[in-house]
């Protein structure tokens, strides 16, 4: 079957089985490869795109459905060469360690800042709730999500933070 | 993992619908949000010849008040749920357990109509509705029909839904805001229950104490002839037939079932 979907913002038709998974169809029709496939069961968030600027696990979402939607994966985040202010403080928090649960842990905390922009630390843990990371590195990831919504996770870090996230 | 082939048609309409599955028999499953039904196909624990879409279907995804009564549509979504103003202000418990469904990725995609269709006796809002006394609005080619929430499940994965009928909307007392609670005990953020207690309005369901959502019956019958919320709650596992698995055993079960009903209670005695 036929599916036009626009992917970070480029409109492209495909031909595809009715059984292809997102996940599959973003990293093997699309060639993006940010997003990856974790536990392939709807736990582990690493596959997290946006559909319509809203978060979803990709690898439980047929291409099928995505019809006609607007797709976001990591590789489409950035404004050019201007890192997302959750990439921006992904990297000045140090919030990743092997790396693997980052892409969908960004796309995760991008969406949960677009539904609640100023964010309490618990309200960080519980909306990351579906995104695990294997390396338990959950401590600066919660800072960057903080910092990423002006929420310095302590005053000390404030300045530097700030700076990081703003440049 | 990757579903057995299917096709994939998709419908405009809940008449459409219908007509599509009656086309096509026994051996095709609606989709609306998926996130039962293509776990359950990864695992080729499920392997429908035909994927009749419904997500699309115009004017089946909302949240107003009828009367008495609150309308859902059976394809609202668990994250419009929760952010429902008029669940808020109508029947909290419903906005609340929708919290508790999954994770936010989840609840972007998943529908209540599909979370009740699905019947998994572990699921959060089954229970949910059962506690609401919650009237099921069924379609099939005969045209519509309401089922109590009561009445609607059957076993594990199991209810009076034939394979021509689809849910079209839920129908629920308007309770205000007061008299709520609900406890979920999970081992994991995202899982589901092990145990799981909603009440609202005296009235207690129990999630995973049986091979369906059940009531529990002798703690609402205490309830209603005045005793305390600690005597009431002690009955909660009267009657139950919990599983065993790696979780739990049925005593433990039955324990937590006591314990969640007496905190579900006194948090619901707290609201009203």
């Amino acid at each position: 079957m036929q599916v036009t979907i626009t992917v970070n913002g480029e409109t492209r038709t495909d031909e595809v089985q009715p059984r292809l998974l997102l996940a599959h169809y973003l990293r093997d029709v699309c060639g993006l490869k940010a997003t990856n496939i974790g536990c392939d069961t709807t736990s582990c968030g690493a596959c997290t795109v946006h559909i319509d600027g809203e978060s979803v696990k990709s690898c439980t979402v047929l291409a099928a459905q995505t019809d006609g939607s607007s797709v976001t994966t990591l590789e489409g985040l950035a404004d050019g060469d201007t890192l997302h202010p959750v990439q921006a403080a992904f990297r000045s928090e140090h919030g990743l360690q092997c790396g693997f649960c980052t892409p969908g842990m960004v796309m995760a905390a991008a969406s949960l800042l677009e539904e609640n922009p100023k964010p309490t630390e618990a309200e960080v843990r519980e909306g990351l709730e579906g995104n695990i990371c294997r390396c338990t590195g959950y401590h600066n990831i919660v800072r960057a999500v903080l910092a990423a919504a002006g929420e310095l996770p302590d005053s000390a870090s404030s300045a530097s933070a700030g700076e990081a996230v703003s440049a | 993992m990757i579903p057995a082939e299917f096709d994939y048609v998709r419908a405009g309409s809940l008449d459409e619908a219908v007509s599509l599955l009656a086309e096509h028999g026994e051996d095709a499953k609606l989709i609306a949000g998926g996130h039962s039904l293509l776990p359950m196909m990864k695992l080729r624990l499920a392997f429908p010849t035909v994927l009749i879409d419904i997500r699309r279907v115009a004017d089946a995804s909302y949240v107003r008040v009828e009367g008495d009564e609150v309308a859902i549509g059976a394809l609202t979504r668990h994250a419009d749920l929760v952010s429902s103003d008029v669940l808020a202000a109508e029947a909290p418990l419903i906005a609340a357990v929708a919290s508790h469904v999954g994770d936010p990725q989840v609840r972007h995609r998943g529908t209540i109509g599909g979370s009740v269709a699905h019947a998994d006796p572990a699921a959060d809002l089954p229970t949910a509705i059962l506690a609401s006394d919650a009237t099921l609005v069924l379609q099939g080619p005969g045209g519509r029909r309401e089922v109590p929430a009561t009445e609607f499940f059957l076993g594990y994965f199991e209810s009076v839904l034939s394979p021509d009928e689809l849910i079209v909307e839920l129908r629920l007392p308007r309770t205000g805001t007061g008299a709520w609670g609900y406890e979920k005990f999970v081992r994991r953020a995202n899982d589901w229950a092990i145990v799981g207690v909603a009440t609202v309005a005296g009235r207690v369901a129990l999630t995973n104490m049986a091979s369906k959502p059940v009531r529990a019956t002798a703690t609402e019958e205490a309830l209603a002839s005045g005793a305390s919320i600690a005597d009431a709650a002690a009955l909660a596992a009267e009657g139950t037939s919990p599983v065993e698995d790696m979780h739990a055993n049925a005593d433990y079960r039955r324990h937590l079932a006591r314990v969640l009903t007496r905190r579900a209670l006194e948090a619901a005695a707290g609201r009203s």
